[in-house]
């Protein structure tokens, strides 16, 4: 079975070696083979006060990114859920930041966020001059939030689609027999749609997060990890120490520790989330 | 006889039909339309503002942004920008790499998970149930975890080219097409939802064909894959976005001007002093054939992100 070669030699090899090359000194091109260190790169890496920023701003990405876009996104596949004429168009639309590219994307709000660019002008518009906005992207505290409010608006539309699915496996009927009660509206959220939607809230809270820790392009094209290490992430740091730096041991021993929190988390939510019944 | 019954807005409507979650609310409809509409510029704005710079002038570009032009294209309007995206970078070429690429991948990864998918769900083998865990759990693994141990891996991989009519190994993927096909051509989730799909075509079509004598390949490619378009429509959307997107991985693993991508492009209109013009036709240009796709395929496209949520 050719998949299963594959998978093996492009999937389990590098995992597992993610394991074994972060005990070692392994540089991407070297002319000697690697030699075991234990523990060195960890020790390097916990004693790495960058380490702990780039965590730090990875947490706090996801910390605001899973709750906003999940609920955001509820909220717009409420809205095109409606049978009123024209809702595909409403929902075409809402979808298009999610064929762009986040590449794409990035450069556009990047043009978009500088000082004298479209978002200040529209703020000061919309405002009456009273906004004057700042330079979103070299200004260390607006870099992330900056970032955070562009990601939402880019992915948001794939977990709308999501949730849609998971509202239409609700039965209408539940909907009429609510009716009939007299259920008001919140009511009618809160005793059917909500808990129609147990299988979507759980695989729509461990999307968003692997994709929210995983946060890396975004970094890339805007910032760079700056201004001043403001929105370096553990990706970017891990990737920054392999590839520009060759440091494929200390690389690998990052992405161990960003394994583990990718894991750690994703079982927390699976055990808060599981089936109590 | 399908009963009717009056609905809130007083419309008729059979009963017997099921309204699956799809509760009438229109949220008062001129009220409804309103909020959704500026929703709808909220998504579009940046996007449209994008298409009009590529045909403005810089200098325009900056006096349109206090205005709604920033949104028309009007003024001095041509297809400049473009042209100076084709003399300063090799747009075609970066194109035809990620066309090449994406396509590759599409094709080799429908046929591979497929047959995985095949194997797994009709076939009776020692492992099965091993197998299907293993792909299955890989499926909670990011790229991102194993993207670094993945580039010095390839480094050491072995490939077989052909020089002087010989045919030699070499060592070291970095650099070249295959770095960007093959590792993303088996796919846990590409199999999961083959193999899911799988399970819904009734055992008894491929029992009656081994009963007449055909093969486990016959079966595949005649009975199999025919009834699985709707599947194998999904994995090859879900299978070219990402590989059109490819942007960490080419960015590490590929150094030559003329291998890499269209999404590493966008680093030559960073390292020159920047000409936002340019750069918003560039960014233009590789959007607009996953735009054009995604407006024809909408329904196919929406429904493969969809299925995605269903496992659940």
């Amino acid at each position: 079975m050719p998949a299963l070669v594959l998978i093996v030699v492009f999937f389990f090899v590098p995992v597992l070696l993610g394991f074994v090359l972060s005990l070692t000194n392994a540089r991407l091109t070297s002319p000697q083979g690697p030699q075991f260190v234990g523990l060195d790169n960890f020790t390097r890496l916990f004693s790495d006060p960058l380490f702990w920023k780039s965590l730090r701003n990875t947490v706090y990405f996801g910390a605001v990114v899973v709750p906003l876009q999940s609920g955001f996104a509820l909220g717009l596949a409420l809205l095109i859920n409606a049978r009123i004429r024209g809702i595909n168009v409403y929902r075409t639309v809402y979808f298009l930041p999610v064929v762009t590219s986040i590449v794409v994307v990035s450069i556009l709000w990047t043009f978009m966020y500088q000082r004298d660019g479209l978002v200040n002008h529209m703020l000061q518009a919309v405002s009456f001059n009273l906004i004057q906005g700042t330079d979103w992207l070299n200004n260390p505290s607006t870099a992330m939030p900056a970032i955070i409010f562009m990601s939402i608006w880019q992915a948001v539309g794939f977990h709308m689609v999501i949730w849609l699915a998971g509202l239409q496996t609700i039965p209408g009927d539940l909907y009429e027999a609510a009716e009939l009660d007299g259920a008001s509206t919140w009511q009618r959220f809160k005793y059917v749609t909500w808990p129609g939607l147990r299988a979507t809230r759980s695989f729509i809270l461990v999307t968003i997060t692997i994709a929210a820790l995983s946060l890396f392009a975004q970094i890339k094209i805007m910032t760079n990890g700056g201004p001043l290490d403001s929105t370096s992430t553990v990706v970017f740091q891990s990737v920054r120490a392999g590839y520009e730096q060759q440091q494929t041991a200390y690389a690998s021993a990052i992405s161990l520790v960003f394994f583990v929190l990718v894991l750690t988390v994703s079982l927390v939510q699976r055990f808060l989330t599981r089936d109590k019944d | 006889m399908a009963t009717i019954t009056t609905t809130r807005d007083g419309v008729p409507r059979a009963a017997s039909q099921p309204t699956r979650g799809r509760p009438d609310r229109g949220f008062g409809t001129i009220g409804g339309y309103i909020g959704r509409t500026v929703l709808a510029l909220f998504f579009a704005f940046p996007i449209i503002f994008m298409f009009a710079s590529s045909l403005k002038p810089d200098n325009q570009i900056f006096a349109d942004l206090s205005s709604l032009r920033a949104f028309l294209p009007v003024g001095d309007i041509s297809m400049d920008n473009y042209k100076a995206v084709f003399d300063t970078v090799p747009a075609w070429r970066f194109l035809a790499n990620s066309i090449g690429v994406s396509l590759l991948t599409v094709v080799l990864g429908v046929l591979v998970n497929s047959l995985a998918a095949f194997a797994l769900s009709r076939m009776r083998w020692r492992g099965r149930g091993f197998v299907l865990a293993a792909i299955i759990a890989t499926l909670v693994v990011p790229f991102e975890t194993f993207a670094l141990p993945l580039l010095w891996w390839v480094n050491k991989l072995p490939w077989l080219v052909m020089q002087n009519g010989q045919p030699m190994w070499t060592l070291g993927w970095l650099d070249s097409y295959q770095v960007q096909i093959i590792p993303f051509i088996a796919n846990a989730f590409s199999i999961y939802l083959y193999y899911s799909y799988f399970s819904t075509i009734p055992k008894e079509l491929d029992e009656a064909a081994r009963i007449d004598g055909a093969s486990w390949f016959r079966i595949y490619r005649s009975i199999i894959m025919p009834l699985a378009g709707p599947a194998t429509a999904t994995v090859a959307i879900l299978t070219f976005l990402p590989a059109w997107n490819q942007f960490l991985w080419p960015l590490m693993a590929v150094q030559s001007e003329n291998l890499r991508p269209v999404m590493v492009g966008v680093q030559y209109f960073f390292q020159l002093d920047v000409a936002w013009g340019p750069m918003m036709a560039y960014a233009s240009l590789i959007t607009i054939p996953v735009l054009a796709l995604f407006l024809s395929f909408q329904r196919a496209f929406i429904g493969s992100i969809a299925s995605s949520g269903v496992k659940g």
